[in-house]
């Protein structure tokens, strides 16, 4: 009964959602595209191409389209066309989006105007660089931390299985869904100005493992963000959490971080128990 | 095509340019453009006023001419302007003090389609919106106080 429930509550969200947007028909578009090899020293310009399209066609298709039919060397990076990939990310009327979750009709104007992601160095047309994005990630240490799980995977044997209660597990699980995609990166404005903040992606990320009760550095974790580039730098501007394309809610993740740093909330929690499967 | 893109032209990055639009992401970066705006207005208002009172050590002349400024029209509008800012930077900022505890924002869960960020939630929305009611309700007050006569 509580099942049906959460089904009927989730449908009548969806619906509420869909009817946000309004859908606008048209049978062509223009596409306003930003050219240019910022790498190689080359100014940028816009071209614009005419691409037909029907109810259902994304932002990646149109661009697909033109890239195949008017101009090859459309440079573009894309891969799974179904936002789980985050490769295709880019600003879309000046907002970023993903351009494959992105469908035209849900777009006003009839020139759609398409430009690679804000605060990523450039390299060419809609590609950008993703090494220092990547880094941030890196340097939060995206994985558990624990010395008393026996981690040497070709002892199969000697592996143990970390215990978790469900509830456990919905504390990190919103965050782990992060594709890496880079939009919040992109719409953050303490990002705009300073390259040595970590971003919404890397400081959600730091909480993931933090709230993780299979995880034993939380220290750590909060000694890497408690910087003067670090998590304070966030003034809650809440962009991040808009342009998510899987619901991960950045913003949330860092606040409830800096929560516990600042000593709002508990830092204590119950660690997961081992099960040893040797003894099975 | 033509040549030369400086390096800060490659780092694509907005910069203070990326502040200065806050109509692209919904009332949470207008609250933030807000609360800068007005952070950096009440700065330069606390420098004014200590320029102001400072005067008070050139003697009574000195600070009665200085007054004398503060009660023309335009004195009155940027007096008003002052009570709005700093009624919306004190009652958002109250709000800001718990959301960056990690108040208020609602728990971490499993996203639905079409995703709410639950961070951006009615009692956020709701925040911003009193902070605006209650600066507009400051400034009306200070206008029929400094415009309103004895």
């Amino acid at each position: 009964m509580e099942t049906i429930e959460k089904i009927e509550r989730l449908d009548k969200k969806r619906a509420e959602g869909h009817h946000k947007h309004r859908e606008i028909q048209r049978t062509s578009i223009t596409l306003k595209v930003l050219r240019g090899n910022r790498a190689a020293g080359e100014r940028t310009k816009y071209d614009l191409f005419e691409v037909p399209v029907q109810r259902s066609t994304t932002v990646l298709d149109a661009l697909l389209y033109a890239k195949q039919y008017q101009d090859h060397s459309i440079g573009i990076r894309y891969s799974c066309r179904m936002a789980s990939c985050g490769s295709c990310g880019m600003k879309i009327n000046g907002i970023p989006r993903l351009a494959c979750y992105t469908k035209v009709s849900e777009l006003e104007g009839g020139v759609i105007t398409v430009e690679p992601l804000a605060n990523f160095p450039h390299i060419r047309d809609l590609v950008t660089d993703f090494e220092q994005f990547f880094a941030h990630h890196k340097n939060m240490q995206p994985y558990i931390h624990n010395d008393e799980a026996d981690m040497d995977t070709k002892q199969v044997n000697r592996m143990s299985e970390f215990m978790q209660s469900p509830d456990d597990v919905d504390k990190f699980l919103q965050f782990s869904y992060c594709i890496k995609c880079g939009l919040c990166y992109s719409a953050c404005p303490t990002v705009a100005t300073d390259t040595r903040f970590p971003g919404p992606q890397a400081l959600a990320q730091a909480y993931r493992y933090f709230i993780d009760n299979r995880d034993n550095a939380s220290k750590e974790r909060l000694d890497k963000v408690d910087d003067r580039h670090g998590i304070f730098r966030c003034h809650f501007a809440g962009s991040c959490s808009t342009v998510c394309p899987k619901g991960v809610d950045p913003a949330l993740g860092i606040q409830l971080l800096r929560g516990h740093l600042l000593g709002f909330s508990s830092n204590e929690k119950k660690k997961a128990e081992l099960k040893d499967r040797s003894k099975q | 095509m033509e040549t030369s893109s400086s390096p800060a032209d490659r780092d694509n990055r907005e910069g203070i340019a990326g502040w200065l639009n806050p109509s692209r992401y919904g009332w949470e970066r207008v609250s933030y453009w807000l609360q800068r705006l007005t952070g950096v207005g009440l700065l330069a208002y606390f420098i004014g006023h200590i320029y102001e009172t400072s005067n008070l050590t050139g003697g009574i002349d000195a600070w009665n001419a200085m007054l004398d400024l503060t009660q023309t029209p335009l004195g009155h509008m940027i007096l008003i302007l002052v009570i709005g800012m700093s009624t919306f930077h004190s009652a958002n900022g109250i709000r800001l003090i718990f959301t960056h505890g990690g108040k208020g924002l609602g728990k971490p869960g499993r996203p639905d389609y079409p995703y709410d960020a639950v961070s951006l939630n009615y009692r956020q929305k709701s925040g911003i919106w009193i902070a605006l009611i209650l600066a507009a309700v400051a400034m009306l007050y200070g206008a029929s106080v400094l415009f309103g006569g004895e």
